[in-house]
């Protein structure tokens, strides 16, 4: 990181622009350090911190690189990875475009209403004839400009021959619009400017919110399956050694792997040992020991020595990318799954237009000039358009995920709240998922010396083992002691001076069963072991779970013996050894018995399941993949968010039905008047603001639903 | 009637104001990071010397 020296000076620098997500800020003092840390880094011009998206922008020297910002974002103790351009500007755009023809459709009603209220009370004449044309002025653009939305999702679901929810939608508008227009030129009585813009206000306000819940939960995720290695040091026949790209890589090859390097293809080791972090492939952090003749995968990281692997498979091949793929084929499935409003609509629009053509049908036949007959039909399109309908479902949702986003649960869309009300089984990962996924120490035999030195070794180094000892440390209020000179030493440990005395955190010698290290001071020996507590409200969880109704079981890659106990203290179904394909198959054979599982998992190896689930929860531990895959992430050391987000879910299900019941309740109280030719523009558009008001306030009371 | 030419283009007239301002925001990135700035406002300008 020797940036400095490499700078150039300031005039013919090439400056550029680099994104990195950091998920771990939390109040305004992270957003100080951190624009004032890399503020301060050579080579960095400006760096910006977006909050709400929990990124920073930096803008800095071309060759100041993105490892070199991650580092230093490190040091500052902020995790952080690197974002590619802009991944979400097509969704963003979408909600901007939506924002901007709300605020448009906005305007248009705010001021045609107040012409129509003049007309209402009885304007008329020149007036009224001046008014509905000022209404057209103003109604026409606006509903060319904010009806955009509508019209084409209407033409893309028409020109596929189905219909959806935006094809009344966008007819009736029309209709509206243009039939106002022709009573505009004829100096007629009635025009209904104001219905149609105020229909497309409120649908728009329901399209908005949801595209905004999207965006909001997205960007606390959005992380990015970028941790294999990209290139490996290559030994050539002479001895020396040359960097080559993951994609030029063959079998056969021996690659050189330093410590700290991710893996970047399978392979076998032929010499060194010592130990790797397999995080990215099983969400586990605590380091496995490898050794000659041990299989490692892409994607891992070596914590130690170098080590000499012989390339058995790469790219596409690796047990990594096998993974990427069984997940990818997966989510096929979810995808297929259709939406609470889509449904609805599916019975709804058919009903709504043939009512409209025998309205039509029936006044012609009555008699009625097919002027009049064509104003009923359109007035019945109009009050019997899904204008709560189109709120019904985003209000309830936007108000749910904001509660659980209070709770700590991460939801990702709407589509993810309706799978989890109706979940039925429940299936635990175990490591990381039912447990904390971190070695934790059992420092009960410690006296408060060897704590405070144990803390002021452990602090200074970042292996697992030592993080789970600061973390178990510093919960029970240790103090560090102050011991100077602490480095690490490759193969032996931690080793430092404390008041002249040698201490050190060494590797244990005679562990045992588990993980374990010495602590030395002076002669005094001390075994710390540790140990993967389960999550403190695991058993809550799980009969809270029962209580909903919802059995759960325990589904683990982890070996059968050490998910046995976790099981049995759980009182719960417990299987092990189970490989990531047949996890797809257990899931499958769920799905067959016609139950809903929802998956709960961290590990790369859960990727899959958890993307061929009904549902999906991952912990904010999970690899990357992992909370990609998942429907909602929820954050922390508790497991209660799991039963806490069903119920939710569950809730905002039952309003949703209940706005349903209002919104169509309503239509089957207005569509006789229309029907029956009563509905003039002003009893339109009262209905309307009413069912949608009624539907709003119905949703907000989700807010104390998480509570 | 005179009345109304003035006062509907007035009224017309700030509505179209209003739009143009939250259009000029949404440009300028105004709404991106709504939290953050309820969080900078606690950021105390200690470093002006960094800037």
């Amino acid at each position: 990181m020797n940036a400095a020296t490499a700078i150039a000076p300031e005039s013919d620098v090439e400056l550029v622009d680099s994104r990195f997500t950091v998920p771990g800020m939390r109040c305004a003092g992270c957003i100080a350090k951190i624009e004032r840390g890399l503020g301060e880094l050579p080579g960095v011009d400006a760096a910006r911190v977006n909050f709400s998206a929990k990124r920073v922008a930096v803008r800095h020297d071309a060759q100041l690189d993105d490892e070199a910002l991650v580092e230093a974002l490190e040091r500052l103790g902020f995790e952080s990875q690197p974002v590619a351009d802009n991944p979400l500007a097509t969704d963003d755009k979408d909600a901007k475009l939506l924002l901007r023809a709300l605020a448009v459709a906005g305007f248009g009603m705010m001021n045609i209403m107040l012409l129509s209220v003049s007309v209402w009370s009885g304007a008329g004449g020149v007036t009224r004839e001046m008014f509905h044309w000022l209404s057209a002025l103003i109604a026409l653009p606006v509903v060319a400009y904010s009806g955009r939305p509508f019209v084409a999702s209407a033409a893309m679901a028409l020109r596929y021959g189905r219909t959806n929810m935006d094809v009344p939608i966008s007819i009736g508008v029309l209709l509206a619009t243009g039939m106002s227009f022709y009573e505009t030129l004829t100096g007629g009585e009635h025009a209904y400017f104001d219905g149609a813009v105020m229909l497309l206000f409120f649908l728009l306000a329901g399209r908005a919110l949801d595209a905004t819940m999207r965006n909001r939960t997205r960007a606390g995720i959005g992380a990015l399956l970028g941790r294999m290695g990209k290139s490996a040091a290559v030994l050539q026949d002479d001895g020396s050694t040359r960097r080559i790209s993951a994609d030029e890589l063959f079998p056969g090859m021996v690659m050189l792997v330093a410590a700290g390097e991710a893996l970047a293809a399978d392979g076998e080791v032929i010499d060194g040992a010592g130990a790797i972090d397999n995080a990215m492939l099983t969400g586990e952090s605590t380091p496995e020991p490898v050794m000659v003749g041990d299989t490692v995968h892409a994607g891992a990281v070596n914590l130690s020595a170098p080590l000499r692997i012989r390339i058995t498979a790469t790219k596409g091949d690796t047990a990594l990318a096998e993974i990427a793929r069984l997940m990818d084929e997966a989510g096929q499935s979810r995808s297929r799954y259709v939406r609470i409003a889509d449904r609805a609509s599916r019975l709804y629009a058919p009903a709504v237009h043939s009512l409209a053509l025998l309205a039509f049908i029936g006044w012609m036949l009555a008699g009625a000039g097919w002027h009049q007959a064509m104003i009923i039909a359109i007035s019945v399109l109009i009050i019997t358009c899904p204008c709560a309908m189109g709120l019904a479902v985003p209000a309830a949702q936007v108000v749910a995920s904001g509660a659980l986003v209070k709770k700590g649960v991460l939801v990702k869309d709407g589509s993810a709240l309706e799978r989890l009300a109706e979940v039925d089984t429940v299936l635990f990962d175990k490591t990381g998922t039912l447990t904390l996924g971190e070695p934790r120490a059992e420092i009960g035999d410690l006296d408060a010396e060897a704590r405070s030195v144990a803390l002021g070794l452990a602090q200074n180094s970042r292996h697992p083992l030592s993080k789970g000892l600061v973390a178990s440390l510093q919960a029970a209020g240790t103090a560090p002691a102050e011991v100077i000179g602490v480095h690490e030493e490759s193969g032996q440990g931690l080793l430092g001076l404390w008041h002249g005395t040698p201490a050190a955190l060494e590797r244990a010698e005679a562990a045992g069963s588990g993980l374990a290290t010495t602590l030395r001071i002076g002669d005094r020996r001390e075994v710390i072991r540790f140990s993967d507590p389960l999550r403190a409200d695991a058993g809550a969880t799980v009969s809270a779970l029962s209580a909903l109704g919802l059995s759960s079981q325990i589904l683990s890659g982890d070996r059968t013996q050490s998910v046995a106990p976790v099981a049995r203290a759980l009182g719960i179904l417990g299987r092990g050894a189970v490989q990531p394909a047949e996890k797809l198959v257990a899931l499958e054979a769920l799905k067959r018995q016609g139950h809903l599982p929802l998956m709960v998992g961290d590990g790369l190896n859960d990727g899959p399941a958890l993307a061929a689930a009904h549902a999906s929860l991952a912990p904010a531990s999970a690899s990357d993949a992992s909370q990609q895959a998942a429907d909602a992430v929820f954050l922390g050391d508790r497991l209660g968010p799991v039963s806490l987000a069903v119920r939710v879910a569950r809730e905002t299900m039952r309003i949703v039905r209940q706005n349903f019941v209002f919104a169509i309740g309503y239509n089957i109280l207005a569509v006789p008047l229309a029907l029956a030719g009563m509905v003039t523009p002003m009893v339109a558009a009262i209905a309307m603001s009413l069912s949608s008001l009624v539907v709003v306030g119905n949703s907000l009371r989700l807010a104390r639903a998480a509570r | 009637m005179s009345g109304l030419t003035l006062l509907i283009p007035i009224a017309l007239g700030m509505g179209v104001f209003g739009l143009a301002v939250f259009f000029w925001a949404m440009k300028h990135g105004q709404f991106e990071d709504l939290d953050g700035a309820a969080q900078r406002i606690l950021i105390e300008d200690e470093d002006d010397e960094a800037a």
